[in-house]
């Protein structure tokens, strides 16, 4: 369980993260969304306490990261910046994290084998690619049977295996009781993935909802219609709320309506309908009209510093 | 590969203990004998300890007939036998500033302070390590050093020298001293620069280009401030001879020390206040 208040962090004149309250439960996958420099690494090195929050609080089941005993059995992390001595073997990285806690060497062979690094694990962690050192990532992020599991973009450079596995795994983990939150850019992984989301842009909390509401919130009601008579529908359907836009010769797109009252409407009138789809914003979707106005803000201040310059 | 086979449960735990410094001296045990660049510092320090007297007594003893007594009156046995260690100290402080920087370069330091939060552990055990390793290795290497210097020079009477002889034992093991303590005041500059190169470069201003520039100084000045440089003071700890203007071993050994401990205290502070 990881809680955070009113978390704020500023690196010098630039501020990271802005008044960040949240609360990520045990037992889901609570997924971390947020557009490129919103704060999401930021924010996790913060719950590590590897760098100060200039106001505000956040701990990790109940206390500071700092005061456990054993850090590592509360909190794995992986994060997304490396975090690997290139000149050591990912065998002897993993052995000198556990050795601080006292854990042995059969726990760092399990671990080795469970993310598949088994025949490399004697090489330099500098000639792994992108995909073996999220492994070995993920296997240091282990170690410790972490009641927390914490990852930045875990699936960065795996590949479609690899996504497949973290998926499971993730999912394993928190099925076990474990918190599991995981930040990622791939909001489709993220969908399949997350249970739940919190949602950042430019240091602030967009949104923290369950997925599902999260898509359901930003898709509003579209649906698309397929139908030899379209300007015939067109004409029928159009009202105040109603805004019909032709997509070819025979398909409509319709928002305002559910997909009963067209099909209603059209059987009344004896339309003919070849299709009647209600869309769902993918998460993707979802995500960008969200977090519009933050791009868009960010993208005025750019040229508005670019002017000032 | 099916993929399926790929998804296995993460095994349970049965024993997680906390941390304890013992534990963290431990892992950075682990972690300084794992680097190439450790072992090969490491070597090249030893070997230069003992290669360097080695070379100098050779040629003290085969130019010694062609030497004017004045030259001769210059040489002394300890300064041979002690030659490496003012060669072997580049290796050791460059390897002592790579314990830490090596860690903020690569981004590893974040996995240490992720599995020892306090941080000051980490400090301390790298310091014990570090310290303890050089002093292991270059203690029998400045023993080899004088008494090999010494078998090669033992055809010069006034080249001879005891190793019971007042002080002698002492510079010997001072070398070694010196190598382990100039290791850890290397570790200490390169917490508080964090930076492969600037640490380098803060330790080459201390140790090689400060003292040198002293001599613009008026000889007054540079003879009241000389002997007080960190160079000056940890040299005393090998050096036989006092000079007028010189501190005596001891007090420059505790000077030293004392710089050194500075060093480390201003790094353990940093250390806990600055983000990682």
């Amino acid at each position: 369980m990881i809680v955070a208040e009113g978390l704020t962090k500023y690196y010098g004149q630039q501020r990271a993260v802005a008044d960040l309250s949240f609360t990520v439960r045990p037992g889901v996958v609570t997924g971390f969304l947020g557009p490129n420099g919103s704060g999401k690494s930021t924010t996790m090195r913060l719950i590590l306490e590897l760098d100060a929050p200039s106001s505000g609080a956040v701990t990790v089941n109940g206390k500071h990261y700092r005061d456990h005993r054993a850090p590592l059995h509360e909190v794995g992390a992986l994060l997304e910046a490396r975090s690997v001595h290139t000149g050591r073997s990912a065998y002897n990285h993993l052995l000198a994290l556990a050795q601080t806690h006292g854990i042995g060497r059969r726990r760092v062979d399990e671990l080795v084998d469970l993310v598949g690094l088994h025949d490399v694990a004697k090489k330099r962690a500098g000639q792994f690619s992108l995909g073996m050192g999220q492994r070995l990532g993920i296997a240091a992020a282990l170690l410790g049977d972490p009641s927390t599991v914490m990852l930045d973009e875990p699936v960065n450079g795996l590949d479609p295996e690899g996504i497949l596995w973290v998926r499971h795994l993730l999912k394993g983990l928190a099925a076990e009781g474990r918190t599991v939150f995981v930040s990622s850019h791939l909001m489709g992984e993220m969908s399949l993935t997350a249970d739940h989301l919190i949602v950042i842009g430019r240091g602030r909390k967009i949104a923290d909802m369950s997925t599902e509401e999260f898509i359901r919130q930003a898709s509003g009601t579209r649906v698309l219609v397929r139908t030899p008579q379209a300007g015939e529908l067109e004409t029928l359907l159009s009202g105040p709320d109603v805004t019909v836009s032709a997509n070819g010769s025979d398909l409509l797109e319709v928002s305002g309506l559910t997909a009963a009252q067209i099909g209603e409407a059209a059987a009344s009138n004896q339309v003919v309908l070849h299709e009647l789809t209600p869309q769902q914003a993918s998460l993707e979707e979802a995500f960008m009209t969200l977090t519009k106005e933050e791009v868009e803000f960010k993208a005025a201040e750019l040229e508005s510093e670019e002017v000032g310059v | 590969m099916n993929s399926v086979s790929y998804v296995q449960q993460l095994p349970k735990l049965e024993h997680v203990g906390r941390v304890t410094q013992l534990r963290v001296v431990v892992s950075e045990w682990t972690k300084l004998r794992s680097l190439r660049s450790t072992r090969w510092s490491l070597f090249a320090a030893v070997l230069l300890t003992i290669l360097f007297p080695v070379l100098f007594a050779t040629l003290t003893r085969t130019h010694w007939g062609s030497m004017s007594p004045h030259e001769r009156a210059d040489r002394h046995p300890l300064d041979i036998a002690l030659a490496g260690v003012n060669i072997a100290q580049l290796a050791v402080a460059v390897l002592g500033v790579l314990v830490i920087t090596g860690e903020y370069s690569t981004g590893m330091i974040r996995a240490s302070f992720t599995a020892v939060p306090k941080r000051l552990p980490v400090l301390w055990a790298k310091i014990v390590v570090f310290a303890t390793v050089t002093f292991v290795l270059m203690l029998p290497a400045v023993i080899a050093a004088f008494f090999i210097s010494q078998t090669i020079l033992s055809k010069h009477d006034i080249l001879q020298i005891s190793f019971s002889h007042p002080g002698v034992a002492r510079s010997v093991i001072g070398g070694a001293g010196y190598l382990a303590l100039l290791g850890v005041f290397a570790l200490a500059i390169g917490a508080i620069v964090r930076n492969t190169a600037g640490g380098i470069a803060v330790f080459a201003a201390l140790f090689f280009v400060i003292p040198p520039l002293m001599n613009i100084l008026p000889a007054s000045w540079n003879n009241a401030i000389s002997p007080y440089l960190p160079d000056a003071a940890g040299r005393r700890m090998f050096s036989l001879d006092t000079g007028a203007h010189d501190l005596h071993p001891w007090p420059g050994f505790l000077l030293f020390l004392a710089y050194t401990l500075l060093a480390v205290t201003i790094a353990a502070v940093l250390l806990v206040r600055r983000d990682t």
